[in-house]
């Protein structure tokens, strides 16, 4: 028994992305970060990959992209379009601020079995009562929050679009998530549904992973008010994750919630 | 008392036309752009800033990128291309800022002459600063060169720092 929860454990672990380490990771990557001009546009790459940042695995779904402007408010993605081994799309930057761009995943795993034959599903909680026969046996169910973000400013950094929604690991800035420079230590809160996330641990790899033989991913732990830094030894594009899990599920049927927080930010050389 | 006050206001009056500005302070710039021997060359962005010890920006002196309107606005698309510029006050500006900005420079000795009560210098407050200069160019590199400085100065004086890349000599000229 204790044996086939393992087992169980491992699949859902695998399917939930980008939960571990060594998993693939799931990135968004703009074009820029810091834009101005009359017209500013950006372009995005969003994929799961193995390595930063290069799309060799599956593309990221778009369905699940929200993008909010400056002023709180939705914004579209423009040029849309998946490929074989990324998404992309383009955002027209009309306010002065910051935007941010977030995949959030969140839906609802189950593994039983019917007539001794393992299923695994997945979807959205409304339909697991359906989807799953009444006659299955050993279900287990399992819920997952993932958020995959970055963050783009035009003109002068706000924070209207960052005011976390108190739902899942979400960031907040207290150096603002635009504004990060090599050398400098960048300070930020982790909040899990809208409390700060005490004793996680945070990871940030640097992009370029090809061009190199160690990952030199650096890392740090949030005290008791959900906050870390780190200081980032060189300029480009880092891959900053943390995961958790807990037992507050929104499903009755679901014992365990994973979570995770991911994001891409841009530092600059001094 | 009331004599008392009398006697005041006649102290305070000459104190007061000592501490008016008799004959203003200088604070000049001279900034070298190098002339480069490259395939594609374009004028640098430039930004010269006067920083307070903690990095906030105490004024900003000049910024020069490309005036000629287009689609792209003036080149202020490229703005952010002076990073540190950028990120320490050259975002909070609304341009074109009057006496600030101005079109990109050809390679020589450009020369930048501030007076103090005149914008934009102003009335800089005493204390411990740096002049900074922020070049970058198109298709180039980038360069920062810092000169630091005490406001105001009791006599004459020339500072100066070398540039490397896209940057020669900045001298900073101050006089009382």
């Amino acid at each position: 028994m204790f044996k086939r929860s393992l087992k169980w454990a491992a699949i859902a672990l695998a399917l939930s992305l980008p939960l571990a380490a060594q998993a693939h990771k799931m990135w968004l990557l703009p074009s820029a970060t810091n834009v101005s001009g009359v017209d500013p546009w950006v372009t995005v790459d969003a994929a799961v990959s193995n390595d930063l940042f290069y799309p060799d695995h599956v593309p990221a779904a778009l369905d699940k992209l929200i993008i909010t402007a400056p002023d709180g408010q939705t914004a579209k993605a423009d040029n849309a379009v998946t490929g074989k081994y990324r998404s992309v799309f383009d955002l027209h930057l009309t306010q002065q601020g910051t935007y941010k761009l977030a995949l959030i995943s969140q839906g609802v795993f189950a593994n039983y079995e019917i007539n001794g034959e393992k299923k695994r599903w997945r979807g959205d909680a409304v339909n697991l009562r359906k989807e799953i026969p009444a006659d299955a046996k050993q279900i287990e169910v399992s819920e997952s929050i993932n958020r995959v973000e970055t963050f783009v400013s035009n003109g002068k950094p706000n924070e209207a679009a960052l005011k976390p929604g108190g739902k899942g690991l979400e960031l907040v800035p207290v150096t603002h998530v635009t504004d990060l420079v090599a050398g400098e230590p960048a300070t930020f809160q982790l909040l899990l549904d809208g409390k700060p996330a005490a004793d996680l641990k945070i990871t940030a790899i640097p992009g370029a992973t090809r061009y190199r033989n160690a990952a030199e991913e650096i890392s740090s732990s949030t005290d008791k008010s959900g906050k870390f830094s780190l200081t980032w030894p060189h300029a480009g594009m880092y891959w900053i994750n943390a995961s958790t899990q807990d037992d507050k599920t929104e499903v009755k049927q679901a014992k365990q919630r994973r979570l995770s927080y991911t994001a891409t930010l841009e530092v600059l050389p001094q | 008392m009331r004599r008392l006050k009398f006697s005041n206001l006649l102290l305070s009056a000459p104190a007061l036309l000592l501490a008016a500005p008799v004959a203003a302070a200088d604070l000049n710039v001279t900034v070298q752009i190098p002339q480069l021997n490259v395939a594609e060359y374009h004028r640098p962005y430039a930004a010269v800033w006067i920083e307070r010890e903690d990095h906030s920006v105490a004024t900003q002196l000049a910024v020069w990128y490309a005036q000629k309107e287009s689609k792209e606005g003036a080149g202020t698309k490229w703005l952010p291309d002076l990073r540190q510029w950028w990120r320490r006050g050259g975002r909070d500006l609304a341009l074109p800022v009057d006496g600030v900005s101005g079109a990109t420079r050809p390679a020589g000795q450009q020369q930048l002459k501030f007076q103090s009560g005149k914008a934009p210098l102003n009335d800089l407050p005493a204390g411990k600063y740096e002049l900074v200069v922020e070049a970058a160019r198109e298709v180039g590199g980038r360069e920062v060169v810092r000169v630091p400085f005490v406001w105001p100065v009791k006599s004459m004086q020339s500072l100066a720092a070398q540039g490397q890349t896209e940057l020669g000599a900045v001298k900073l000229d101050l006089a009382p």
